[in-house]
């Protein structure tokens, strides 16, 4: 059995802001039946506050609790300020978790930054995955990118942290291996205290020119090919200190997807492999 | 509040007459059977009549059966002796709904000590396919093990066909029968069971102490060495509570069985019938026709076990799930996958396992709560039978 607390008991029996709100402004599903567990979170907002926040949750207790305390945390809030919510807040809300449990609180920060982007007009209500993040645990379906995100804001240390926080490695075990790889990355660039040996990131130092040219190989190297597989191109406009704009071309200028192209790879890779502030915009 | 207690599968209660057997042999009685004196020989005398009373339940020699401290500790003595017996054998023939004690450690000896297993696939009801089972024997088998009756569905597996398949093979055949004893009748002398495992606490007998059936003649590697205890089969000082213990409590078993076929059953199929009934969307797991009389395995769609459990906590009643959130890994039960439960049942199972000491009050109290519990989770679920979340909602490579 495991051990909650009273505020998570009293969240679980006594759920806050259970339902759904019709005309919400903003919509985040995250989770499925497979996973165990799944959320979904409504917002509205007036004048950038959000006035009111519903849940529907698939889970056991404490992602019930969760949701119940993300809504409570949410309702009156800035989304600004409800922006800079992460699973340690949920979590902290309810008195803590149990360490296996952390996943149902990273849930919750999951659907509300879905939420918020759907709120937007930038995405839909489910989350889409970029398909060129890596496949990490194959039976719960998560990426490299979500994975290395826990370790990170949470300071995980051991492989089994990563599961009690993003379920990863909590099936077949197949994935255990990639974990470590993944701790030992994310330890290695994320809390590297001696920014004088090691650049933060590729381009640091660079001169315009330079990081100019970086752009111009990690697009013909690492973007291209992958649109190119899918009968697209892409044609680079203009540099403009860290704003790329940037063309579709082919298959990819009809694309339906194209936008969710243009964050998750193009974005993703040059701010991966060039700066972290890059903004990528198209034409026109 | 009071316990509703239908968790049975996990454990029992101590049958008061089985506590008042053993409290002697904590107080003043604490000699060991072993020794030369009276006082200890007394002890002694004391197994001996345990031994007849586990021999009788199943029917077999009392020259058969070895007192173990578990369940899993009995699977595991039989299974590593059949593979030491026959060195050169190397193949495993087991079922993909095992107990972890059977399970892991053939997951085991597959991974780190080179055997090969065959893991018997079941239906959509649990049941394995005879025709199947015929075609994994090769020469190089060394055992089949195939439970008796499986913990999550109760679904009893033909074990005196299966049993007969092994011998006509010239393959040692044992049965974890963990979850049978007591609840269905059984006789070895009848069967051409090799080795069968018991464990005491699911049979009112307190935890700690469990058996292991060997047929005469069976050639056998014992797991502990040390002492001559058990026939130099099960070296170590006899756990000489647990084992007067197993033996009323077996005694009390074959006296209760009409019980828990008849009475114990009814109870079952009324609670069983009333939740159906009440409730949408609930559905049984398992064999209907071939079920222990204590076990019914309900899933309620679209809701979470651990949820469930913990809403009946509330009201006392005390069950099991199939659930990822209750079992130690993040995956639902590995019975419910081999059956092919669509996820959107498996992780809203829930295991009622019931015992002689249930009353009907019980069972009633029950069957008015659930409806209201369910239907309150089902509040709170996103999914519905009109909106069924796809299983995995996130795109994968390739």
């Amino acid at each position: 059995m495991w051990e909650y607390t009273e505020k998570v008991k009293d969240h679980f029996l006594n759920p806050r802001n259970a339902g759904q709100i019709e005309d919400a402004d903003g919509v985040g599903e995250v989770g499925s039946l497979a996973c165990g567990d799944a959320l979904t979170l409504y917002i509205k907002v007036e004048e950038g506050v959000i006035t009111d926040a519903k849940f529907k949750t698939f889970g056991c207790a404490s992602a019930i609790a969760s949701s119940s305390a993300l809504t409570e945390l949410l309702i009156g809030k800035p989304v600004e300020e409800a922006e800079k919510l992460t699973n340690k807040d949920i979590a902290e809300y309810l008195g803590g978790l149990p360490r296996e449990k952390m996943h149902c609180s990273v849930m919750g920060q999951e659907a509300l930054e879905q939420a918020i982007k759907n709120m937007r007009g930038e995405a839909g209500t489910k989350a889409e995955h970029s398909h060129e993040g890596e496949l990490i645990c194959e039976c719960f379906g998560i990426f490299d990118e979500e994975i290395l995100r826990a370790i990170k804001e949470n300071d995980l240390d051991t492989v089994e942290d990563v599961t009690n926080f993003t379920k990863a490695g909590g099936g077949c075990g197949k994935c255990i291996d990639d974990l470590e790889r993944l701790l030992r990355e994310a330890k290695g660039e994320g809390s590297c205290p001696t920014p004088s040996e090691a650049p933060a990131f590729p381009a640091q130092g660079m001169t315009n020119i330079q990081r100019m040219h970086l752009i111009e190989s990690v697009m013909d190297q690492d973007i291209r090919p992958i649109l190119q597989a899918d009968g697209g191109n892409i044609q680079l406009v203009d540099i403009e200190k860290t704003l790329v704009t940037v063309k579709f071309m082919g298959m990819c200028s009809s694309c339906p997807s194209s936008k969710a192209t243009l964050e998750n790879l193009v974005e993703a890779k040059l701010k991966e492999k060039v700066d972290p502030s890059i903004r990528v915009v198209l034409e026109g | 509040m009071n316990t509703i207690y239908m968790d049975n599968n996990a454990t029992t209660q101590v049958d008061p007459a089985v506590f008042e057997e053993i409290k002697p042999y904590f107080t003043e009685l604490y000699g060991n059977p072993s020794s030369m004196h009276r006082f200890g020989g007394q002890v002694g005398v004391k197994i001996k009549e345990a031994r007849q009373r586990v021999a009788d339940l199943i029917g077999c020699d009392p020259a058969e059966i070895i007192f173990t401290s578990c369940g899993s500790e009995s699977d595991n003595t039989a299974i590593r002796s059949a593979l030491k017996a026959f060195p050169e054998k190397k193949h495993i023939i087991t079922t993909a709904v095992e107990h972890p004690a059977i399970l892991s450690l053939c997951k085991y000896l597959e991974k780190k000590e080179g055997y090969e297993v065959t893991y018997l696939p079941t239906d959509e009801h649990g049941r394995l396919d005879i025709e199947e089972y015929k075609a994994a024997f090769r020469p190089g088998t060394a055992i089949a093990s195939i439970m008796w009756a499986n913990n999550e569905t109760g679904n009893i597996y033909p074990i005196e066909e299966m049993a007969q398949i092994a011998r006509d093979n010239n393959v040692i055949f044992h049965t974890d029968a963990v979850q049978a004893v007591g609840k269905v009748p059984m006789n070895m002398s009848e069967l051409s069971v090799d080795m069968l495992s018991l464990s005491g606490h699911k049979l009112h007998a307190p935890k700690g102490v469990g058996a292991l059936y060997v047929r005469k003649r069976l050639p056998f590697r014992p797991l502990l060495i040390g002492g001559h205890q058990e026939g130099s089969r099960r070296a170590g000082t006899e756990n000489t509570t647990g084992i007067v213990a197993l033996g009323k409590a077996c005694d009390l078993a074959r006296e209760n069985m009409d019980v828990e076929i008849t009475e114990v059953k009814a109870l079952r199929d009324k609670l069983e019938a009333g939740l159906t009934q009440t409730i949408p969307d609930a559905k049984i797991n398992g064999d209907p026709e071939n079920r222990l009389p204590n076990t019914t395995n309900i899933s309620f769609g679209y809701v979470e076990g651990e949820a469930i459990l913990l809403m009946m906590d509330q009201l006392g009643i005390c069950a099991s799930s199939g659930s990822a959130c209750t079992s130690g890994s993040l995956e639902p039960s590995h019975v419910l996958m081999a059956m092919g439960i669509p996820f959107t049942f498996a992780h809203g199972s829930i295991r009622f396992s019931l015992s002689r000491f249930n009353t009907e009050q019980e069972v009633d109290f029950v069957l008015e709560s659930m409806p209201k519990l369910i239907e309150n989770l089902r509040k709170l679920s996103p999914f519905s039978a009109d909106k069924e979340a796809p299983a995995i909602t996130k795109s994968f490579k390739g």
